[in-house]
């Protein structure tokens, strides 16, 4: 049981062989045997899981099953629940509990889920290794003296090692599928407008994106499902997006006449051998399937770092402007004045990452740079976008490695940023040009996982859950668990 | 050395929608501090903004009521700065592409002419809380009700010539924008709030280098500031000194104004597109369907008034001040059409003048134009003197009885009974002999000590126009 994917316990609930009450309780016990090793999750609230479980049983008692009836899913620390705190793990956050549910938070519990604590994450998901969490460093369960990739790696740690069997993640840069990558989980990114920002902590209003972190591609679907869908009280959630059927897509499991783009830019020196096999095979997986690999050209791949990290902290120098001390949160001790207020608040609230980042966006903004900067970004950003447009007038879908490497070891990066904001070089550029995204594991280096990333046009979500189903059934990859963390599991 | 001053103004205009810019917030002004909030407008973590369409209605028709593009998609902007009563630490604005555009006003200039001023354009933006500092020992305490309240900002080309040009233009606005009904423009509140741009140059050279007078808000103190900025400016460059670029606070009680920051220590607002915000998209067919609903503007609602009601410009103008104040003029004219010119007098120059010792604003008269009206019938038809009529529109304005029971109780009915009349007019030239002998000897200008006399003892009933006459014939005797 509990290295079951949410379909698994579904089942099971349907058939009344469990109680969510019994689910809940093994995954706290899980939690509780596991969690030191890991420091998945930042907080917990096991009378409230176990409440939301009772609840969710008595409901199925009375009632028809709603879609996610019972199921756990634990919550990215980003996501504002109005039961305990909600610190996007920041100390600038001290002390905030948030009056409202984030509006996919919402959606989750109208369908029945059990959501599962707070996980782990880095400071405003700036990050790709849950290194600069106030609450510190996660781990990750394949080789705790690594990563789990970030800045979901609490939800993807607390996945691969089942201390829940799906996860909430938000990706603004790939912080959803690098960490899947990396912890050989499944995570997507869905279209930006897909999913209801509202009530979810803004790092880059407009790369920012929630989505799932699952143990399989239906499980991806079917918590997507409950997320998707135009919220009114968000002015960038598309009123008239495509609807899609989220599971029959995932049923489509034929890849035959499928044409995969393989973009050269991201096959190049300087990325992981093992890794770059891995994908490979897996695209000629894929042709024994019926596809057909097409090789193909992003040619601005190479500027949407430097891209990113221009805008994603210019909106974050403004996002986090809120957090100044004066309404909530952590307020420095005997302010002189204002101005010592706001400094002193911020400085100790902030870590170095953040602050990082807030004076490069206020620079990149600044009055003589802007249009060296910003406006260029958002010109080049224009320019990927049009590759991306460009690519599916040949393709159904590009496939690509999600990181360039495997995890890598707690601390080795933390002291170069530069080196660190390369982990996500596969991952940014869909975000700027607003594409869905997905990671599913596709092999191991040296008992590490490798992920395989999905692209596919704005929209057509059913397209990479097709591709990544048929993949999947096709493969053993994402049945593998980190043995580390199977030994107390024991059988519900 | 003769100097001309320029002059541009920025307007902020509190729009009078019910619900704040971005959330659902009540903008009733005097609430208790804080009660009209919510995670938005507090800005707190993860909340968005949404934008409130009536809003962007209302400064829309605004545009189209000065003559002004309206841009089909329009953008905001992030304009970012640390205050405490700005929760967000950016103010939701429109920086690059406002709504509105290039139009204009004209005021009255020299010699009876128009004088055009430019308007820049307007753009939407969300108000700030309020801080207040005073009185409280140390601490500050803020007010986020107005917070995210929607304003217009309503900016104009530096085209004023001088403080009265600057006050005309802003009266000419504040009456367009209450006509509208796109605010409540009350300045004390401050729903109508002006900083303006003042600087000083000799003719044919460049423009002087200007300062910004920041928050005036009251017609008197823009005027006092602008003339204070002016003089400061001359005596500093004719004493060999040179204007820097500032922002300055007007001390209306000190009648001066000191320096708040320098060009140095100006603010860089770091504007950017807000990503929370897709672009205003608005369709021409909704543009033509705001223009359509256009209320009559001061301007024409004058010429009509001069044109169908024979007003002279003075009394259209008077009358064409508040849009209630005209439609409560129309409702006079229909009750009494006979003469639309006593209704004017009337309105304008008495009950307009009672009402204004009472505070009391024209919508909230004791006496409805139905009553107004038929007190005016008995002048028309000669039951009361326009004398005698002041003190019915007195009794009137104190209790809710018409005129005809005033007239009846006070027995105020005027005397037209030639026998009557020529009883006083005998009794008051029995009581006054000499007068009456100096009259009959030539002194044609006692007929108004006569009138006089006559029309007191009667107490103002008798007919004037017949007193006049029996006068002239019994005099003569």
């Amino acid at each position: 049981m509990p290295f079951s994917s949410l379909s698994e316990i579904k089942a099971r609930l349907d058939a009344g062989e469990t109680t969510a009450v019994e689910v809940a309780q093994l995954y706290l016990d899980r939690i509780k045997a596991h969690n030191d090793q890991l420091n998945a999750f930042v907080h917990l609230d096991a009378a409230h899981v176990l409440a939301q479980a009772q609840a969710s049983d008595a409901y199925r008692a009375k009632h028809e099953p709603r879609p996610l009836e019972g199921l756990p899913i634990a919550v990215k620390d980003i996501f504002c629940t109005q039961n305990g705190p909600t610190r996007c793990c920041s100390t600038i956050l001290e002390g905030f509990e948030a009056p409202y549910d984030a509006h996919v938070i919402t959606r989750l519990k109208e369908a029945g889920a059990v959501l599962v604590g707070k996980t782990n994450m880095d400071e405003f998901a700036m990050g790709s290794s849950t290194e600069t969490s106030a609450f510190g460093v996660c781990r990750n369960p394949w080789d705790i003296s690594r990563i789990p990739g970030g800045s979901s790696g609490g939800s993807a740690s607390a996945v691969a090692a089942a201390l829940a069997p799906a996860a909430l993640g938000t990706d603004t840069g790939g912080s959803i599928r690098q960490p899947a990558s990396l912890c050989g989980i499944t995570g997507l990114k869905p279209t930006y407008g897909r999913v209801s920002r509202r009530g979810i902590i803004a790092f880059a209003s407009s790369l920012d994106q929630a989505g799932p972190m699952t143990r399989n591609v239906r499980d991806a679907a079917m918590v997507t499902a409950a997320m998707a869908g135009h919220d009114s009280g968000d002015a960038t959630s598309v009123a008239d997006a495509p609807a899609l059927d989220w599971l029959a897509a995932c049923d489509k499991r034929d890849m035959t006449g499928l044409r995969i783009g393989k973009p050269k830019e991201y096959f190049v020196d300087g990325m992981d051998e093992g890794v770059r096999a891995a994908v490979e095979a897996a695209l000629q997986q894929c042709e024994a399937l019926g596809a057909e690999i097409v090789d193909i050209s992003l040619p601005h791949t190479e500027y949407a770092v430097a891209t990113y990290y221009v805008i994603a902290p210019s909106e974050a120098s403004a996002n986090l402007s809120r957090y100044d001390g004066v309404r909530f949160g952590h307020r420095c001790n005997e302010p002189e004045d204002l101005l010592d207020m706001y400094t002193r608040s911020r400085d100790e609230g902030f870590g170095a990452e953040v602050k990082r980042r807030i004076l490069t966006g206020a620079f990149a903004l600044s009055s003589g740079y802007y249009d060296a900067y910003y406006l260029k970004a958002q010109q080049v950003r224009t320019l990927i976008q049009q590759d991306f447009l460009q690519a599916f007038e040949q393709v159904d879908v590009i496939a690509t490695p999600t990181s360039p490497v495997t995890a890598f070891a707690v601390g080795e990066k933390t002291d170069d940023p530069l080196t660190m904001y390369l982990a996500d070089i596969f991952t940014i550029a869909l975000n700027l040009a607003g594409l869905p995204g997905m990671s599913q594991p596709c092999g191991m280096v040296d008992g590490l996982p490798v992920g395989l990333q999905w692209i596919a046009p704005a929209w057509r979500e059913d397209l990479l859950l097709g591709a990544a189903s048929a993949y999947e059934a096709s493969t053993d990859w994402s049945k593998q668990e980190p043995q580390a963390f199977a030994a107390n599991g024991g059988e519900a | 050395m003769s100097w001309e001053v320029v002059i541009g103004l920025e307007v902020h205009v509190q729009i009078n929608t019910a619900t704040k810019a971005f959330c659902g917030c009540s903008t009733e002004f005097g609430s208790e501090p804080n009660t009209q909030t919510c995670p938005v407008c507090l800005g707190m973590p993860g909340q968005l903004p949404v934008l409130n369409g009536l809003a962007a209605e209302k400064t829309i028709l605004t545009g189209l009521a000065i003559n002004a593009g309206i841009n089909l998609e329009s953008k905001f902007d992030r304009k970012n700065y640390f205050y405490p009563d700005l929760p967000k630490g950016y103010q939701i604005s429109q920086f690059a592409v406002p709504l509105v555009e290039g139009g204009y006003l004209d005021i009255p200039g020299k010699d009876g002419g128009e004088k055009r001023i430019g308007i820049t354009r307007i753009h939407m933006e969300e108000d700030a809380g309020k801080s207040m500092h005073e009185g409280l020992d140390g601490v500050s305490h803020i007010d986020l009700n107005r917070s995210g309240v929607p304003l217009m900002e309503i900016v104009s080309e530096p085209d004023m010539r001088s403080a009265d040009e600057a006050i005309a233009y802003l009266k000419q606005l504040h009456q367009l924008i209450v006509f509208l009904d796109v605010s409540g423009a009350n300045m004390e509140m401050g729903q109508f709030r002006c900083d303006a741009n003042v600087s000083v140059h000799q003719p044919g050279t460049p423009f002087g280098t200007r300062a910004e007078l920041k928050n005036l808000n009251s017609f008197r103190f823009i005027k006092q500031a602008i003339e204070y900025e002016v003089n400061r400016q001359i005596e500093l460059i004719e004493d060999g000194g040179e204007v820097v670029q500032e922002t300055r606070l007007y001390d209306s009680a000190m009648g001066e104004s000191r320096s708040m920051r320098s060009k140095e220590e100006a603010h860089d607002y770091r504007y950017f597109p807000e990503p929370d915000l897709p672009p205003l998209r608005v369709t021409q067919q909704q543009v033509d369907q705001i223009r359509a609903g256009m209320p009559e503007l001061p301007g024409q609602l004058r010429h009509r008034f001069e044109r169908e009601y024979g007003l002279s410009s003075y009394d259209a103008d008077v009358l064409t001040q508040t849009r209630a104040l005209a439609d409560w003029y129309e409702s006079l004219v229909a009750a009494h059409p006979s003469d639309p010119k006593r209704c004017a007098n009337w309105l304008a120059n008495e009950l307009l003048g009672r009402l204004k010792e009472l505070g009391k604003e024209i919508e909230h008269s004791p006496v409805s134009a139905h009553r107004l009206a038929g007190m005016l019938d008995r002048i028309a038809d000669n039951t009361i003197s326009g004398k005698i009529a002041k003190d019915v529109l007195d009794a009137m304005l104190a209790s809710d009885a018409d005129a005809d029971a005033i007239i009846e109780a006070k027995g105020l009915k005027q005397v037209s009974d030639s026998g009557a009349i020529d009883a006083i007019i005998e009794a008051v030239m029995a009581a006054n002999p000499d007068q009456l002998a100096g009259y009959r000897a030539g002194k044609e200008k006692l007929m108004g000590f006569f009138v006089g006399q006559v029309m007191k003892a009667s107490k103002g009933q008798a007919n004037p126009g017949m007193v006049n006459q029996r006068l002239t014939v019994l005099l003569k005797g």
